[in-house]
């Protein structure tokens, strides 16, 4: 793993009118490591994840990406940024209007002049890449499942070839089976491009499978550390989230077994 | 052979070809890997050596541009040959092709020009008979669910009943004034300075009389409120089926059409009429204040003119219009945002839908009213 960070954050504050989200958060994503984000609801995740996106300015502090700070950019220059790094929102936030397909070319069509065969090559690219069949291309995200929602928007992020790619509970709403599936293509699509991924998510089978360091947010604050470090950590919040009646099942499966994808 | 891209150099040699990649070959430069690709010859060749020792950086399109290239010469019998080993991604993007054996991808085909014509005027033709008979079964649905809600009064939904009342009321009240006088002021302006050619000025006056009470005045008043209401309605209910809230209230064992439809119906059928009085009475103060500038009619003058020019119809010929084009401007737009599914590009067209029927259907049932009204003598 290399030392320097892609993504870091320094300081940040943020508040809304009184209540304070996060107070003065420090975060460092590694390049070609998963991060994943927990917090209980209301702790700030999103904030967080948009935060580092450029899409909500800091009451203070400092985020740069690839050692640039984009808090003090001009529209211009974050722009120049946004090119290199690949969302999921929790949603998909696919455009209900477009097709499949059309939703993947967007960033292409818009950003350069490509014929069309040549976008259809690559979005059958895409589409290979995250698993949806070629049929899929045609449809509207409406006629989708949500684990080809999922997909289909995993694709879209993935269309400018980012280094760097966030998701946002990616696995919320599906079924622990393609849960697990997505989990497998995340960890395979990282292990294959080397991305950097951060990703927010509740779910304690992504966590224990694909990521290699786990930043919780408790208190305001943010607390970093690799999956081990932070399953044994005292504080009562992450005890009872990785040891309460929900969690045990899961982390003695995986801590005693054999699967780990990364 | 191709100036404008340092990035591939070929050396054509009877039938070998000799590709040197170099720089970034990146999403960014995409547009120059594919005209750069295009160039190159495309059978005829036995050989095809590939180096890429010069290449700096490479990413998961433009590789999988180039492999597909090199694949279309293999499938022509070339052989492929990487003189300084295969460039990155290429394990990857093999893993995924040998996963998924990939048709394609293909668009539909599209029907010829006069076909497409016909093609279309009969959809058109289909579409124009369910959109009747839907809304026939709309109006029935809303008919039946109002009698049945008139012997247990608390489904009428008094709140719910008011604040559409309001919104599509009290609130348009600005607006409809506004345009009321404004329009009489306009017809006053126009019909006394032809009139007063002939002499006969005073005329004027039962000009405005008529035309506002019996027909400009709940013609208007139905236009702004389709346009304010019916959007409105469209839009509201639009989202709500978006967001599965009219599931939601299903699920719950409650008639959508009782929650949403009926209180907005009623809503429109109490306030349009007393919104029409209120635009006759601007009209007529347009109509006042016209004539007493340009025509030197005095107020009192006026008012015994108009009582003239009244029939005892008059103003209900207008007023018993207005209950009948709220029921249309409120079953449209409710019809249509029931009818979104799915995608915000569909709940744009359907708001859009329910004001242009809304608006026609008014001026419609207004030609209908006209003619009925010819024939009674009314």
């Amino acid at each position: 793993m290399a030392s320097e960070p892609v993504v870091s954050v320094r300081g940040v504050v943020n508040r809304f009118g009184d209540q304070v989200i996060h107070e003065r958060v420090d975060l460092d994503v590694m390049r070609g490591e998963v991060l994943g984000i927990v917090g209980g609801s209301g702790s700030g995740k999103s904030v967080l994840l948009r935060t580092i996106l450029g899409l909500h300015k800091p009451n203070a502090g400092q985020v740069l990406i690839e050692g640039e700070d984009i808090t003090t950019m001009s529209e211009r220059e974050l722009l120049n940024v946004k090119y290199r790094y690949g969302v999921t929102f929790q949603h998909g936030a696919l455009f209900s209007a477009l097709t499949v397909a059309e939703n993947i070319q967007l960033p292409l069509r818009e950003y350069l002049h490509l014929s069309q065969a040549t976008l259809d090559e690559l979005t059958q690219l895409r589409l290979n890449m995250v698993g949806l069949p070629l049929s899929a291309a045609g449809k509207l995200p409406s006629q989708l499942s949500g684990g080809m929602i999922k997909r289909a928007s995993l694709a879209r992020a993935l269309t400018l070839d980012p280094q760097l790619l966030f998701l946002d509970e990616p696995t919320a709403g599906l079924d622990p089976i393609s849960a697990a599936e997505f989990d497998e293509l995340v960890g395979y699509l990282q292990s294959s491009l080397k991305l950097t991924v951060v990703m927010i998510t509740h779910d304690l089978d992504s966590l224990l499978t694909v990521c290699d360091r786990v930043a919780v947010l408790v208190d305001r604050k943010i607390m970093v550390d690799t999956l081990d470090g932070i399953m044994n950590n005292p504080h009562p919040w992450i005890r009872e989230y990785f040891h309460g009646p929900r969690a045990r099942g899961v982390t003695h499966t995986v801590m005693t077994g054999t699967t780990h994808g990364t | 052979m191709l100036g404008f891209a340092p990035m591939l150099t070929t050396e054509h040699q009877a039938d070998t070809l000799l590709l040197r990649l170099s720089g970034r070959w990146t999403v960014q430069r995409l547009p120059e890997i594919e005209r750069a690709l295009r160039t190159l010859p495309l059978n005829g060749l036995k050989q095809v050596q590939v180096d890429c020792a010069a290449l700096e950086r490479a990413d998961l399109s433009a590789m999988w541009l180039l492999r597909s290239t090199l694949q279309r010469w293999e499938q022509a019998g070339a052989q492929i040959e990487f003189t300084a080993g295969a460039p990155e991604h290429f394990t990857f993007l093999s893993e995924l092709q040998t996963s998924t054996p990939s048709p394609r991808v293909t668009h539909e085909a599209e029907l010829l020009w006069p076909e497409q014509v016909v093609a279309n005027f009969g959809e058109q033709v289909v579409e124009l008979g369910q959109h009747a008979r839907d809304h026939l079964g709309h109006f029935g649905r809303i008919v039946i669910t109002h009698l049945r809600a008139w012997r247990h009064p608390r489904q009428l939904r008094g709140p719910s009943v008011i604040r559409h009342a309001y919104e599509a009321g009290i609130q348009a009240l600005p607006i409809v004034a506004l345009i009321a006088f404004f329009v009489s002021v306009i017809i006053a302006y126009i019909g006394a300075s032809q009139l007063q050619d002939f002499g006969a000025g005073i005329y004027t006056v039962d000009l405005i009389t008529l035309g506002v009470l019996r027909e400009l005045g709940v013609l208007l008043t139905a236009i702004i409120v389709a346009g304010r209401s019916g959007s409105a309605f469209a839009a509201e209910i639009g989202v709500m089926q978006l967001n599965d809230e009219v599931d939601a209230l299903k699920s719950i064992g409650l008639d959508p059409v009782e929650v949403l439809v009926v209180p907005r119906v009623l809503g429109l059928i109490i306030v349009l009429p007393l919104l029409t009085i209120v635009a006759d009475a601007m009209g007529m103060a347009g109509g006042a204040l016209l004539s007493n500038w340009l025509l030197d009619i005095s107020i009192p003058q006026y008012i015994a003119r108009v009582q003239d020019a009244l029939a005892p119809t008059t103003f209900w010929a207008g007023l018993i219009k207005a209950p009948v084009f709220a029921v249309l401007i409120a079953m449209i737009g409710t019809h249509r945002g029931m009818q979104v599914r799915n995608s915000s590009r569909e709940l744009g067209r359907l708001t859009t839908t329910a004001v242009v029927e809304s608006i026609f259907m008014v001026i419609f049932a207004n030609a209908i009213f006209a003619v009925i009204f010819v024939e009674l003598d009314f």
